[in-house]
């Protein structure tokens, strides 16, 4: 049991962060403190939150390009509301930023599920279309801390048991998630929606429909995102998480998320995050110019995906070893 | 005898559990059609493959004009003018007519870029030996699917054909498209040139052949000038066998009618079916390809759009318009390509065991994966799965034991009606056996079965009622005493025999 764990792709991938994490905390010790873990996992929290929404929409064979331009535009959006209304209560603004961000998933999702238009050209669309739609709502302006509330401010960064509350929403999601995609039927589906899309509508399952929950959701955790980035860095503007989603998608694909649909784990999905988050808070420390972050990103990606492939190839040894699955298909 | 240019002498090729081919000969002639008959199943595809250079024969010898050769790749038979038509040609929409019969075998310039002038005449002068009147600079998509046809076969002549193969040529086209192709084949008969006929269609035997052969079970059965035979004497020698033998058959009281289908109608495909189906019966839907059988098993599941007709379930109408409306009526459909449409390599098995009914097993949204497993571990128990255990992924199953578990995944949503697609196609005799003699446990359990099949023994040997279709119409019942193959293939091929 330990050696499966240790020899699945999480467990590879838990022990390269591991190594990674106390390889730094070598050379500085303070990295590796309780206080600069906890503030690592913070850093990473809304990677966290959108690479698992991102992980449902990959999993349908899906990809969804816009949630960073719905992160700065639903953040816009309630930032600009509290300006201008500072007496609203954040429970209220909460929901407004989930409900924006479900709406722009929505369309993605619409679009894809009723017209069946490939999702790449729709985000891709929609992304610029979301980002511009930025800049009208603000024309351009900043939203900066001083007209923004004090709770507006303060609700990610109030602690409870030493965490803010920003972690914690990242643990909420992956508690949420890990139990729907392990026990639910909603959460099920992904995964025969985006193994065999054939099967699974021979199966009862409507495909269309699970790929709209998947943007759904998607849209949702980005709207929440929204508002806990602009919060988190008391500041709004046009060009919020400019190329972020990027980083979504390189988390899922680090963290085993097959691109190509079916396959990918929400433990693995946060691990492929905290990877990001940790290379991302380690390289200042040990020197290294953030420059060389995107590069290393990179070479992850790569390597990551010749993984997949390599591990592709076992799959067909497996079959050859047993040659009469393959005649059977060929005497056909 | 002696001037065949190109003859097969006791070829035999050979997949694990299969003799596909069992010492076949084959002999074509310069200037001659010959026909190739036997139902599906004969050997013929694989023959085909054989000539082709995609199989190597495990025995046996090629002879072409005279000499043996081997065909290590495609390569090497299209190098000695043996070219193939097939039923649909692989064509690529977005190119030109001229790119399509020039595509892997461009014409180079002397400086290796693409000659496009010489491809474009050298284009021109295939399609007008052909007869087809076309812009070599017409994008593909852009033609009807007759034109389209003919540019395949231009593309299979783009070589120096001596040998040309048509594998069922006519299957998709219409009767004025058909009527061109006969012209055709008799151009490429005065050029010399020696043709190999695959049809199942009778008429097309008579009116374009001059010699035949005849496959069955992937044995040559025999040979002769068609002047010299008629159809039934073909029919004959294509099904002759014995078939009750091999088929575990029980006798299952058979009870109140369960499914009644009346005047189930699709704009294109097919039109006025009307069927009922008992408890504890077996009906068997013999069609060729392109009957329309699988479409009206596929409306009957609700896949399909735009039906008309009324379906009753125990005397009471059901409206089924998705497969989740056919399962929560207790109609599941197994389909042909069970590994494609069936499973999610991605899943261990009892995931995929319970994916029709996952609500069914789930309380406030929850799976309960107890009781996911011990439905996984009921079915594949009886269905013999063999796995380490049922959690593993179906990816590293055997393909034999991926398709049992999409048979216990549909047993295992309890349903009155199963609908088997081609059940055995593509699967080794042993297994062929179990198949049916699991077809016969589910009838005794009380299950009606529609089995569709293009296998004329397993329809002969495990239905008590035949349907028989023929574009898109039932065209004849049959009942089990009344069944004879030649009735059956008669009915099918839309022939004049009537035993």
């Amino acid at each position: 049991m330990l050696k499966r764990l240790i020899y699945s792709r999480e467990g590879v991938l838990s022990i390269i962060v591991l190594a990674m994490f106390f390889g730094v905390g070598v050379i500085s010790p303070d990295f590796i403190s309780l206080s600069n873990s906890v503030s690592i996992f913070n850093d990473t929290s809304i990677l966290i939150m959108l690479a698992l929404g991102q992980m449902l929409v990959i999993l349908t064979r899906c990809i969804d390009l816009s949630v960073a331009a719905n992160v700065a535009f639903t953040g816009m959006f309630v930032a600009m509301v509290n300006q201008y209304f500072p007496e609203l209560s954040m429970a209220l603004l909460i929901f407004l930023s989930l409900f924006i961000g479900a709406l722009l998933g929505a369309i993605n999702g619409l679009f894809v599920w009723l017209l069946k238009v490939p999702s790449i050209v729709i985000t891709l669309g929609t992304m610029s279309i979301y980002r511009g739609a930025t800049f009208l709502l603000s024309d351009g302006a900043w939203v900066n801390s001083h007209q923004m509330s004090e709770s507006f401010i303060g609700l990610p960064r109030y602690e409870i048991l030493s965490i803010p509350v920003l972690g914690w929403m990242a643990v909420a999601a992956i508690i949420l998630f890990f139990w729907a995609m392990k026990f639910s039927v909603w959460g099920r589906n992904f995964y025969a929606a985006g193994g065999n899309p054939m099967a699974a509508f021979y199966s009862g399952v409507n495909v269309g429909k699970v790929q709209f929950y998947a943007f759904l959701v998607s849209g949702t955790l980005s709207g929440l995102c929204g508002y806990l980035w602009v919060s988190r860095f008391a500041v709004a503007y046009v060009d919020v998480a400019n190329g972020f989603e990027l980083q979504v998608i390189a988390a899922c694909v680090i963290g085993g998320v097959s691109i190509v649909g079916g396959l990918g784990t929400v433990v693995g999905c946060v691990i492929g995050a905290l990877f990001i988050g940790v290379v991302n808070n380690a390289l200042p420390i040990i020197g290294v110019s953030p420059f060389w972050q995107m590069a290393i990103s990179g070479l992850v990606i790569i390597i990551a995906v010749i993984a997949n492939a390599t591990s592709g190839k076992d799959k067909a040894r497996i079959i050859l070893r047993n040659p009469n699955a393959n005649d059977e298909i060929r005497a056909n | 005898m002696n001037n065949a240019i190109f003859s097969l002498k006791k070829v035999s090729k050979v997949f694990p559990g299969v003799k596909a081919l069992d010492g076949v000969d084959l002999h074509l002639y310069p200037g001659q059609v010959t026909a190739l008959v036997g139902e599906n199943g004969a050997g013929k595809s694989t023959l085909v493959k054989t000539m082709t250079g995609i199989y190597q024969p495990d025995g046996g010898e090629i002879i072409f004009n005279g000499k043996p050769v081997q065909f290590h790749s495609p390569h090497d038979s299209h190098a000695l003018g043996i070219t193939a038509i097939h039923q649909e040609t692989v064509l690529f929409d977005d190119l030109t007519v001229a790119e399509n019969i020039f595509l892997g075998n461009y014409p180079l310039t002397k400086r290796f870029s693409i000659d496009w002038a010489a491809m474009e005449t050298r284009s021109q002068e295939i399609l007008s030996s052909i007869n087809a009147h076309m812009d070599p600079n017409q994008i593909l998509r852009e033609l009807s699917i007759g034109q389209k046809h003919m540019v395949g076969i231009a593309r299979a002549l783009s070589v120096d054909a001596k040998v040309v193969i048509l594998d069922e040529p006519t299957a998709a086209l219409s009767h004025h498209e058909i009527h061109e192709l006969y012209e055709l084949v008799n151009t490429l008969k005065s050029q010399g040139k020696a043709i190999l006929f695959i049809t199942h269609k009778f008429d097309e035997i008579f009116t374009l052949a001059d010699r035949y052969t005849v496959f069955r079970d992937g044995s040559f059965v025999g040979e002769g000038f068609i002047k010299d035979t008629n159809e039934s004497q073909l029919v004959e020698m294509m099904v002759a066998r014995s078939i009750e033998a091999t088929y575990p058959k029980k006798d299952v009281a058979i009870g109140e009618t369960l499914l009644e289908v009346s005047n189930l109608c699709h704009t294109t495909e097919f039109a006025n079916i009307s069927f009922s189906l008992k408890k504890g019966e077996i009906l068997g839907v013999y069609g060729l390809v392109g009957s329309g059988r699988t479409e009206v098993m596929q409306a009957l599941f609700g896949t399909t759009d735009h039906v008309t007709g009324s379906v009753k379930m125990n005397g009471k109408e059901v409206i089924i318009h998705s497969p989740k409306e056919a399962i929560d009526n207790g109609i599941v459909y197994v389909p042909e390509e069970r590994q494609k449409q069936g499973i999610v390599l991605e899943l261990p098995i009892y995931q995929n065991v319970s994916l029709p009914q996952m609500e069914r097993l789930a309380k406030h949204g929850q799976i309960d994966q107890e009781s996911e497993m011990a439905l996984a571990r009921q079915y594949c128990e009886r269905l013999q799965v063999k796995a380490s255990c049922w959690d593993e992924k179906v990816m590293n199953l055997s393909g034999g034991n991926q398709q049992k578990v999409v048979i216990a995944k549909w047993l295992a949503t309890n349903p009155k009606v199963i609908i088997l697609d081609e059940p055995t196609k593509g699967i080794d005799i042993g297994s062929k056996a179990a198949v049916h003699e699991f077809m016969s446990e589910l009838v005794d359990s009380g299950l009606s079965v529609i089995m569709v099949s293009s296998e004329l023994p397993e329809i002969l040997g495990m239905s008590d009622r035949i349907l028989v279709m023929n574009e898109g119409l039932i065209v004849g019942e049959l009942s089990r005493a009344d069944a004879t193959p030649e009735k059956v293939v008669s009915l099918a091929t839309g022939g004049s025999v009537t035993c």
